[in-house]
C-alpha cells in the first residue's frame, strides 16, 4: 500500500498495539522484580540486623536500684532510713529542644546551678533513653505544677525515688557519716553496672565505710515502649536485692546524754563497751544536719559549716589530735610496775619541781603554782594517780626512757590507727627517738621524755585512741578493734580479737585502785564526781596546754582567750568490778578537766543506771 | 472501518448464542471486579492494624470503597464512545479548573491545590489523572498510528499543560504522574523509539537543571534524605529509617497480624496511609508483600489483556495508559517506603487509607470496565 495514502491501518495499529502491550508487561515485571529484590534483602538478607534495630526500638534495660539498707542502733532505733522522695529528670532523647524544655522546667519549678551542671554532667554519661535526674526533692506543688503541664514537655518524667533521710540529723552526724549525690570522682571509682540508678553513695563515714554491704544489689526490668517512650509492660524483670540493715553498737541513750552534757561546747565523747570493743556514743560537737548533704548542700550552707571557727564537719573523735595530758598517768603507771622499776610502796620525792641530774632546768608539777609545794614530800604510786603528781612520773619516765615508755604504751593502741570500721581516722603520735629522727630529723632530748611522761609534748592521741586505750585498761588487757558495727542483717559480727596484753593481776589493781581514788578518794582530782554516785567509777583526770607557758608564768584562765585555753580530758571506765563502759572525753578549751569529767559520770549513768545523770 | 471490526475473525461466535449473563448486562469484568475486591479485603484488614485497631477507620475507609464501587460500576455503564466524545470537554473543563485553583484556590502546607465549591473542597489535580490520558488518546484516537512528529508534538502539549498548572501549584508528584499517565498514552499509540530514548536522554540531561533551579528546598531535601537516610536521623530521615526498619524486621514470616512493633507502638509515621506497605510488610512479612505483589501483578496483566482485546484506538490506549498508571502508583509508593526512590507524597493504590485516590483508581477501573465490554458488545 502506497505510504501517501494516509489510511487507518487497523492490523498494523493492532499488531504495534501487542508489541507494546509486551514491552509494558516487560517493564512492569522487572520493575516488580525490582521491588521484591529490595524487599526481599531488606526482609531476609538483613533481616537480623532490622530484627535487632526494631528490638531496641521499642526494648529499654532500665535499671532498679536497690533500697539502702537501714541503720538501727543497738536498741533497734532508726538512725538511718529511706523515705520516697519526688525527682524531676529527663530523657534526652524524648525531648525536641533542650534548651527551651530546661528554660520551661526553670519557670515551673526552681532549679539551681549546681543542679544544672550536675544535670549536664550525667548528660554526657547516660545510656540512650535513661533519665537523667535534674531535681531532687520536689514539693507537693513543684509536682502539681509538672503535672499540669506535663502534656507539653515531652520527655520530662516525675517519678519517685527513695532518698536516705537521718531522722535523728546532728546527733549521729559523725558517728554514721551520710550519703550524697555521686560525683565525678567516684562515678569513676563505683561499678559501672550496680549503680546504674542509683544517685548517691556513702561520702563519709558508716556509710561509705559500709557502703558495699548497704547498697544492695541492682535488678533490671527489660521494658517495652512506644515512640513517645511511654513504657507499656515490663517484659522481664529481675528484682534487685536490697542492702543490708545494719545494726551498730551505738546507744542513742548515751550518745544523746553526752551530746547533752557537752552542751554547745566543742569536744568529743567516745564510749567503748570493753568486753566487745563495741562503739556505745560516737560524739564530735559541734555537729551538723546530716540531711543537708543528701541532695547536694546548698553553697551557703555549706560555706557556713567550712568556715565556722568551730569546724563542725571536722570530726574531732577520730580525727582530732590532742596531747593526752595526764589521763595517760594510769597506763604509764602500768609501764612502770610491769617494767618493775616502781612497787606500789615506792616513793618519790615531791618538792613541786623535779630536775634531771645535771640541768638546771625545774620540771614543774601543776600543783606547784596553787599550793607552792609538792603533793606531799613523799609520794607513791596511788597518791600520784589519784592526786596526779606530776614529779612521781617525771621520775618514772626519765628511768623508764622513750624508747621502753613506746614499748610499754604501743600496745594500748597510741600511735596507730585504732582501725574502727568509719572514715577519717587518724594515727595520732607516740613519739620515741626513732619517730623524732624520721619525722624531724632531731635527736631525742632527755627533758623530752620527762614531757612525754605526763603526756604533753609530742604525744597526741585521738579520742578514739584514748577511749581504746581505756578500754584495755578496764578489760585488763583485752585488746579489741572498735568498732559501730554490730549485727548485719540481725546475724552479729565481729572484727577478729587482737592478742591480748599480758599483765600481772595485781598491777591491774594497783592501777584500778589509784583510778577508783581519782573519783571516790578524798582527795581525788575528780572526787566531785562521787557526789551520789551508785557504783564505782575508775577514773583519770587531764588537762592539756593549747598555748605552751613559760618557765615562770602562771597560767590564769580568766586572763587567757578562750581559745587558747586548756583542753580538758578525762578517761573513766565503770563499775570497777566488771567494766561495762570505758570513755574517753575532751572539752576543747574546756579549761581543765573538770570540763569534762561530768560528761563522764551523765555517760556513764545512762549506760549502767538507764538514765541521764 | 466499523464494519471491518465485526469481521474480526477471532471473536467468538459463542457469544452470540448465549443470552447475556448478568455481568456483562452490567458491563462487568468479573476477573478484574474480583482481583479488586480481593485487594480491597486484604487493604481493610492491613488498615484496620494500622490505625491502631480501630474499627472507625475501616468503615470509614470502606464507605470510601462503597462509594468508589459504585462509581466504577456507574463508569462501567457508560458507553466508550461517549468517553471520547466527552473527552476534549472534560479536558478543557479540567485545565479551566486548574487555572481557578491557581486564581482562588485553598491552600494547605504552602501548596494550592484545592477548590472550594459551595462548601466542598476538592482537588481538581486528582481528576485529571483520568482526564489527561483521555484528552490525549481523544487527540490520537482517530489518527494513523504511530503518530507522526506534528501529533507527537500536539500531545505532548495537551498533556504537558496541566502538568506545567499542577507542578507550580507546587505538587511535583502528582505533576508527573499525570505528565507520565499521558505518556503511556503515547507509548502504547506505538510512537517511535528514538522518541522514547531521546526523551530518557533529554531526562537525564535536564537532571541538573532541574535541580538547579527547578526543585524546591524541600523536594531537594527528600532526595538527599532517600540517599542517605542516617544524615538525619531524627528529621526528615527518621521516616524512612522507621520504615526500613519495619520492613525488614518483619523477615519472612511477619511479626503477625497487629503485632508489628514498629507500627503499633508508632515509631513507624504515615502507618496508615503513604506507609502503609511498611505495616504490611512488620505484620505478614515476605510472604504478605508477595501475595500483595501477586495480586497487583494480575490486576496489572487483566488490565493489558483488557487493551489488547479492546477495539478502538481511543479504548486501547486508555486501557494501557490507565494499567501502567496504577503500576507507577504501586512502584513508587512501594520504592519509597522502601528507600529506594525519595519521599513523595503517593499512596499505595487501594490499601492505603484515603478516599480521594480510591475514587479516582476506582473510576479508571470503570472505564477499563467499559472498555472490556466494549469488545463484547462491538462483538455482538
Amino acid at each position: 500500500m502506497p505510504q501517501y495514502i494516509a489510511l487507518k491501518d487497523p492490523l498494523r495499529e493492532s499488531r504495534i498495539y501487542s508489541a507494546r502491550t509486551i514491552g509494558a508487561i516487560i517493564l512492569v515485571v522487572g520493575l516488580l522484580a525490582v521491588i521484591v529484590v529490595r524487599y526481599h534483602s531488606l526482609q531476609i538478607t538483613e533481616y537480623e540486623n532490622y530484627r535487632t534495630q526494631s528490638d531496641r526500638n521499642r526494648i529499654q534495660l532500665q535499671p532498679l536500684p536497690p533500697k539502702r539498707g537501714l541503720i538501727y542502733d543497738r536498741n533497734g532505733v532508726l538512725l538511718a532510713d529511706n523515705r520516697p522522695s519526688y525527682i524531676l529528670s529527663v530523657v534526652r532523647e524524648q525531648v525536641p529542644d533542650l534548651e527551651a524544655t530546661l528554660v520551661e522546667l526553670q519557670a515551673l519549678v526552681p532549679v539551681s546551678d549546681s543542679d544544672l551542671e550536675k544535670f549536664h554532667k550525667k548528660l554526657t554519661r547516660r545510656r540512650p533513653y535513661e533519665a537523667v535526674p535534674l531535681r531532687f526533692r520536689l514539693t507537693e506543688e513543684e509536682q502539681a505544677r509538672l503535672a499540669v503541664n506535663r502534656y507539653r514537655l515531652p520527655g520530662v518524667v516525675v517519678d519517685a525515688q527513695l532518698l536516705r533521710h537521718y531522722p535523728h540529723g546532728e546527733l549521729f552526724s559523725h558517728a554514721l557519716g551520710y550519703v550524697g549525690r555521686i560525683n565525678e570522682r567516684e562515678v569513676l571509682m563505683l561499678d559501672e553496672t550496680q549503680y546504674r540508678g542509683t544517685f548517691h553513695v556513702g561520702k563519709v563515714g558508716v556509710e561509705k565505710y559500709y557502703e558495699d554491704i548497704l547498697h544492695g544489689e541492682v535488678g533490671y526490668q527489660n521494658v517495652e515502649s512506644n515512640a513517645h517512650g511511654r513504657v507499656l509492660r515490663v517484659l522481664e524483670r529481675h528484682a534487685p536485692t536490697p542492702g543490708a540493715d545494719l545494726t551498730l553498737h551505738l546507744d542513742i541513750r548515751v550518745q544523746q546524754a553526752a551530746v547533752d552534757a557537752l552542751g554547745d561546747r566543742r569536744g568529743a565523747v567516745v564510749a567503748i563497751d570493753p568486753l566487745t570493743g563495741g562503739v556505745l556514743a560516737l560524739v564530735s560537737a559541734p555537729g551538723f544536719d546530716t540531711n543537708l548533704f543528701v541532695n547536694g548542700i546548698s553553697s551557703v550552707d555549706y560555706s557556713a559549716l567550712r568556715d565556722s571557727l568551730d569546724v563542725p564537719l571536722f570530726n574531732r573523735a577520730i580525727q582530732g589530735q590532742y596531747p593526752p595530758g595526764s589521763t595517760i598517768k594510769p597506763i604509764m603507771a602500768m609501764a612502770g610496775l610491769e617494767s618493775g622499776l616502781v612497787t606500789p610502796e615506792s616513793t618519790v620525792a615531791d618538792p613541786g619541781w623535779y630536775k634531771l641530774p645535771g640541768d638546771r632546768r625545774k620540771y614543774r608539777d601543776w600543783i606547784l603554782r596553787i599550793r607552792g609545794t609538792g603533793h606531799a614530800p613523799r609520794v607513791d604510786m596511788n597518791m600520784a594517780i589519784a592526786q596526779s603528781c606530776d614529779v612521781y612520773f617525771y621520775d618514772l619516765a626519765r628511768r623508764l626512757t622513750i624508747d621502753r615508755m613506746y614499748e610499754y604504751l604501743h600496745p594500748y593502741g597510741f600511735g596507730t590507727r585504732t582501725g574502727i570500721d568509719t572514715t577519717s581516722e587518724r594515727p595520732g603520735i607516740l613519739p620515741s627517738t626513732r619517730w623524732k629522727r624520721e619525722a624531724m630529723a632531731q635527736p631525742w632530748y632527755p627533758g623530752e621524755t620527762l614531757s612525754a611522761g605526763i603526756g604533753q609534748g609530742y604525744m597526741l592521741v585521738t579520742p578514739m585512741q584514748l577511749a581504746v586505750a581505756t578500754s584495755v585498761l578496764a578489760s585488763k588487757g583485752q585488746r579489741k578493734t572498735p568498732h559501730l558495727l554490730q549485727a548485719i542483717d540481725g546475724q552479729p559480727v565481729a572484727p577478729p580479737p587482737l592478742e591480748p596484753l599480758i599483765a600481772k593481776q595485781e598491777n591491774w589493781q594497783e592501777v584500778y585502785k589509784g583510778m577508783r581514788e581519782v573519783v571516790h578518794g578524798k582527795r581525788g582530782t575528780a572526787k566531785y564526781l562521787a557526789k551520789g554516785i551508785e557504783y564505782e567509777m575508775a577514773g583519770k583526770t587531764g588537762t592539756a596546754q593549747v598555748i605552751g607557758i613559760a618557765q615562770n608564768a602562771v597560767y590564769n584562765e580568766d586572763e587567757v582567750a578562750e581559745r587558747h585555753r586548756h583542753h580538758g580530758l578525762f578517761i573513766a571506765f565503770a563499775p570497777i568490778e566488771a567494766p561495762t563502759i570505758a570513755v574517753a572525753i575532751i572539752v576543747e578549751n574546756g579549761g581543765g578537766s573538770s570540763a569534762a569529767a561530768p560528761i563522764a559520770r551523765a555517760v556513764i549513768d545512762t549506760w549502767l543506771l538507764g538514765e541521764a545523770g | 472501518m466499523g464494519d471491518y471490526v465485526r469481521q474480526m475473525p477471532h471473536q467468538g461466535s459463542d457469544d452470540m448464542a448465549r443470552p447475556p449473563s448478568a455481568a456483562m448486562r452490567f458491563h462487568i469484568d468479573v476477573p478484574l471486579l474480583l482481583l479488586l475486591m480481593a485487594l480491597t479485603v486484604y487493604g481493610l484488614f492491613v488498615l484496620y492494624s494500622a490505625s491502631g485497631q480501630s474499627m472507625a477507620a475501616v468503615i470509614r475507609q470502606g464507605r470510601y470503597f462503597l462509594v468508589a464501587y459504585v462509581i466504577m460500576i456507574l463508569g462501567a455503564q457508560i458507553n466508550l464512545q461517549r468517553y471520547m466524545r466527552w473527552a476534549p470537554w472534560l479536558y478543557l473543563l479540567g485545565v479551566g479548573t486548574l487555572l481557578a485553583v491557581m486564581f482562588v484556590g485553598v491552600g494547605a502546607k504552602g501548596a494550592q491545590r484545592w477548590l472550594e465549591v459551595g462548601g466542598f473542597r476538592f482537588q481538581p489535580s486528582e481528576i485529571m489523572k483520568l482526564v489527561v490520558p483521555m484528552g490525549v488518546a481523544w487527540f490520537l484516537a482517530d489518527r494513523i498510528l504511530p503518530p507522526r512528529a506534528g501529533y507527537v508534538l500536539g500531545a505532548l502539549i495537551l498533556l504537558g499543560l496541566p502538568a506545567l498548572l499542577i507542578l507550580q501549584q507546587p505538587d511535583l508528584g502528582t505533576a508527573l504522574l499525570i505528565a507520565v499517565s499521558g505518556l503511556f498514552v503515547l507509548f502504547m499509540a506505538g510512537i517511535g523509539w528514538r522518541y522514547i530514548f531521546g526523551a530518557v536522554v533529554l531526562a537525564v540531561a535536564s537532571a541538573w537543571p532541574a535541580w538547579m533551579f527547578v526543585f524546591k528546598d524541600y523536594q531537594k531535601q527528600r532526595i538527599l534524605t532517600m540517599l542517605n537516610p542516617e544524615s538525619d536521623k531524627l528529621g526528615a530521615g527518621w521516616n524512612i529509617i522507621q520504615s526500613k526498619t519495619a520492613i525488614g524486621s518483619g523477615g519472612w514470616q511477619g511479626k503477625g497480624w497487629m503485632k508489628g512493633t514498629q507500627s503499633q507502638l508508632d515509631f513507624l509515621p504515615e502507618s496508615h496511609t503513604d506507609f502503609i506497605i511498611a505495616v504490611l510488610a512488620e505484620e505478614y512479612g515476605l510472604r504478605g508483600i508477595l501475595l500483595l505483589l501477586s495480586i497487583y501483578l494480575l490486576i496489572l496483566l487483566r488490565g493489558f489483556w483488557i487493551g489488547l482485546q479492546a477495539q478502538t484506538g481511543f479504548g486501547r490506549m486508555m486501557a494501557g495508559s490507565l494499567t501502567l498508571t496504577f503500576f507507577v502508583y504501586i512502584f513508587v509508593n512501594m520504592g519509597m517506603v522502601a528507600g529506594l526512590l525519595p519521599v513523595v507524597g503517593v499512596p499505595l493504590p487501594l490499601v492505603s487509607a484515603g478516599g480521594t485516590s480510591v475514587v479516582t483508581l476506582m473510576a479508571g477501573f470503570g472505564m477499563l470496565m467499559a472498555i472490556s465490554t466494549e469488545k463484547r458488545m462491538v462483538a455482538r
